[in-house]
C-alpha cells in the first residue's frame, strides 16, 4: 500500500520531467502546464488507492496528453474557425507515448527553471511558477505557504504564463552569453523561496517549513544538473547550514533567539556535515561568488560548538571578500560586528558611523540594531537602549520588533 | 510587502452626491477591484457596514463596556479597507490614489508587519 505522502513526493519528483516531455512535443507552455497539473491531481487521488503504475511518468504524460486533446476538441467544437489558430499539440503526437517517453529527465528541470525565472516575469510570478511547474506543488499549497488567497496566487500564475508566451520564451537553454545572468536569477528565486520559509516564526511555521524543504530539494536537483557551477553548490550549502539552525532559532513561544544565545545541541549536525563538505569542495575552485562566501561564513559559525569559540577573525576576512564581490552596506554592517568581536566594539562602531550617510541604509533597522549591540558591548547602556528602541520602530517584522523591544527593556532594568 | 489601505468617508459627502457622480464612483471601484485582482496584488478587502452599526468595546476594571459608534468620533469615519501586496511603498501609495475616496476624504496606507524575522 502506498501512502499519500509517498505519492506526493514521487509526483513532485516527476512533475518537471512530465512537463518537459509534453513541452518537447511542441505544446504551448501555459496550456501544457495546466494539463500536467490536472494529471498530477488525478494521480494524487488515484495512486494511493490503486497503487503506483509501472511507468508513473508514462501514466502522467498520457493523462496530461489526453487533457490537451480533450480541451482542444472542446475548443474546436465551440469555435471551429478559430481552432486552427490555436497552437496546441497535434493530437496524434500525444496519444500514445512510448513507455520511456519521459525522455532525458536530467535536462528538463533546468530548462523549466530558465522558463519560470524568465526576466519578463515579475518576481512573485517567477516564485509561484517555479514552485508549481518545477516543484509540482498545487496553487493551493503555494498560496498557503505565502499566506495569500488561492485566487491571488492563481492570478499570479496565469499572468506569469501569459508573459512567458508573450516574451516568446522557448523551452531551450538560453544563449551562452545570457546564461550566467539567467542562472543568477534562478538562484535568487530559489533563495527567496528558502528565506520565505526560513524567516517564518513558529505558529504558522508548519506550512512554511515546506518552503525550506522545497527550496533545498530544487537547489539539490539543480546542482545535479549543473555540478560545475560553484554558486549553485554555494547556495545549496548556504541553505543547508542556515536551515540546520531552524530548531534553535526560536524559543517555545516563537520568539527569535540570536545566534550567540542558541542552544547549539539543537542544530542539525547531519545537515551541517553535508554543508561543510560542499563548502570545502567549492572554495577549492579558482573563482568564488557571493553565495559561496556566505556559505563559508555560515560554515565558520557551524564549526563553533560554543558561541565563544567562533573564529571571528576568519569571519571578518570573509565579509571583506564578500564586500569586494557584492558591495553593499548591509555586508559592511555585518563585517562591523565581526570586526568588533576581533578588535573591540569601538572599531566596529567606527565602521557603523561611516555608514550613517548611506541613503541605502536610511531608516534601515539593522543599522540601529547593530549600533545598539555594539554600544551595549562598550557599556553605554542608555545609548544602546535608545538605539534598540529606534531599531524596533524601524523594522517591518513583528518577531524582530519583539526581540528588539525585549532587549531594550532588559537594559532599562539593569 | 503587504499594506493595509484604510478608506475614510464622511456621510456629508454621500448625502450631497448627484446620482451620475455616484454611478461613476461605483464604476471606478469596480475598475479598481478588477485592476488589483488581475495584477495579483489583491489579498483581501471589504466595505464596512454603516457607522451607526459600529460598537466600541472597552474593558475597565475587568468589565466590558460597550458603547455605540466608533472609538474616535469625528466627521469622517472608516468605511472600508483593502489588503494588498505590492512591490514597493510607492506602488501602495499609487493604488491608494486610485481609490475614489482619496479625492473626497482620505486613504491611509499602513505597512503590515511580517510574521517572520531575520536572525539577529
Amino acid at each position: 500500500v502506498t501512502g499519500p505522502l509517498q505519492v506526493e513526493g514521487l509526483l513532485r519528483e516527476l512533475a518537471p520531467q512530465v512537463l518537459g516531455a509534453v513541452l518537447r512535443r511542441g505544446a504551448d507552455f501555459g496550456v501544457a502546464e495546466d494539463a500536467v497539473q490536472e494529471a498530477l491531481l488525478a494521480a494524487a487521488v488515484r495512486w494511493p488507492e490503486q497503487g503506483i503504475p509501472d511507468s508513473p511518468a508514462g501514466w502522467l504524460i498520457t493523462v496530461a496528453a489526453r487533457k490537451l486533446v480533450d480541451w482542444r476538441r472542446r475548443e474546436t467544437a465551440r469555435r471551429p474557425k478559430e481552432a486552427a489558430a490555436v497552437d496546441w499539440v497535434p493530437a496524434d503526437d500525444l496519444r500514445s507515448p512510448a513507455p520511456d517517453a519521459a525522455g532525458p529527465a536530467h535536462d528538463d528541470s533546468l530548462l523549466l527553471l530558465f522558463l519560470c525565472c524568465h526576466p519578463a516575469l515579475p518576481r512573485p510570478a517567477q516564485v509561484a511558477l517555479t514552485l508549481r511547474a518545477v516543484g509540482g506543488l498545487t496553487t493551493a499549497e503555494i498560496a498557503r505557504a505565502f499566506l495569500v488567497p488561492e485566487t491571488t496566487m492563481a492570478r499570479r500564475i496565469t499572468r506569469g504564463k501569459r508573459r512567458i508566451t508573450q516574451a516568446g520564451a522557448r523551452f531551450t537553454l538560453p544563449r551562452a552569453a545570457e546564461r550566467p545572468q539567467r542562472l543568477a536569477a534562478i538562484l535568487e528565486v530559489l533563495y527567496l523561496i528558502f528565506n520565505e520559509g526560513y524567516t517564518a516564526s513558529s505558529g504558522t511555521a508548519l506550512q512554511r517549513r515546506d518552503l525550506t524543504v522545497e527550496a533545498i530539494r530544487l537547489t539539490r536537483a539543480l546542482r545535479d544538473q549543473a555540478p560545475q557551477e560553484g554558486e549553485v553548490a554555494g547556495l545549496l550549502a548556504l541553505m543547508l547550514l542556515t536551515d540546520a539552525r531552524r530548531d534553535a532559532r526560536t524559543d517555545a513561544r516563537g520568539a527569535l533567539v540570536p545566534l550567540a544565545e542558541q542552544d547549539r545541541s539543537r542544530w542539525d549536525y547531519a545537515q551541517i556535515a553535508e554543508g561543510l563538505s560542499l563548502v570545502a569542495a567549492t572554495l577549492a575552485e579558482r573563482t568564488v561568488g557571493p553565495y559561496q562566501v556566505q556559505a563559508a561564513i555560515a560554515a565558520v559559525h557551524a564549526e563553533a560548538t560554543q558561541a565563544q569559540d567562533t573564529d571571528w577573525l576568519q569571519i571578518a576576512g570573509l565579509y571583506r571578500l564578500l564586500e569586494h564581490l557584492d558591495p553593499n552596506p548591509v555586508v559592511t554592517l555585518n563585517r562591523a560586528v565581526a570586526v568588533a568581536m576581533v578588535d573591540g566594539p569601538q572599531a566596529g562602531l567606527a565602521m557603523v558611523d561611516a555608514l550613517d550617510d548611506d541613503p541605502r541604509l536610511a531608516h534601515h533597522h539593522r543599522l540601529a540594531a547593530v549600533r545598539a549591540h555594539l554600544l551595549e558591548m562598550t557599556g553605554d547602556l542608555p545609548g544602546a537602549r535608545a538605539c534598540y528602541e529606534q531599531a524596533a520602530r524601524a523594522t517591518a517584522s513583528a518577531p524582530e520588533q519583539d526581540y528588539l523591544r525585549t532587549r531594550a527593556a532588559r537594559l532599562r532594568e539593569r | 510587502m503587504k499594506y493595509l489601505l484604510l478608506i475614510y468617508s464622511s456621510p456629508a459627502n454621500w448625502a450631497v452626491l448627484p446620482r451620475t457622480e455616484l454611478d461613476g464612483l461605483l464604476g471606478e471601484y469596480a475598475a479598481f477591484n478588477k485592476e488589483v485582482t488581475e495584477s495579483g496584488e489583491h489579498l483581501d478587502g471589504a466595505r464596512l457596514a454603516d457607522v451607526s452599526t459600529a460598537r466600541t468595546v472597552q474593558v475597565r476594571g475587568g468589565r466590558a463596556d460597550v458603547t455605540d459608534g466608533p472609538y474616535i468620533e469625528y466627521k469622517e469615519h472608516l468605511a472600508g479597507y483593502y489588503i494588498v501586496e505590492c512591490e514597493s511603498a510607492e506602488r501602495a501609495q499609487e493604488l491608494a490614489a486610485k481609490i475614489p475616496n482619496a479625492r473626497y476624504n482620505a486613504v491611509e496606507v499602513w505597512p503590515l508587519m511580517a510574521a517572520g524575522g531575520q536572525d539577529m
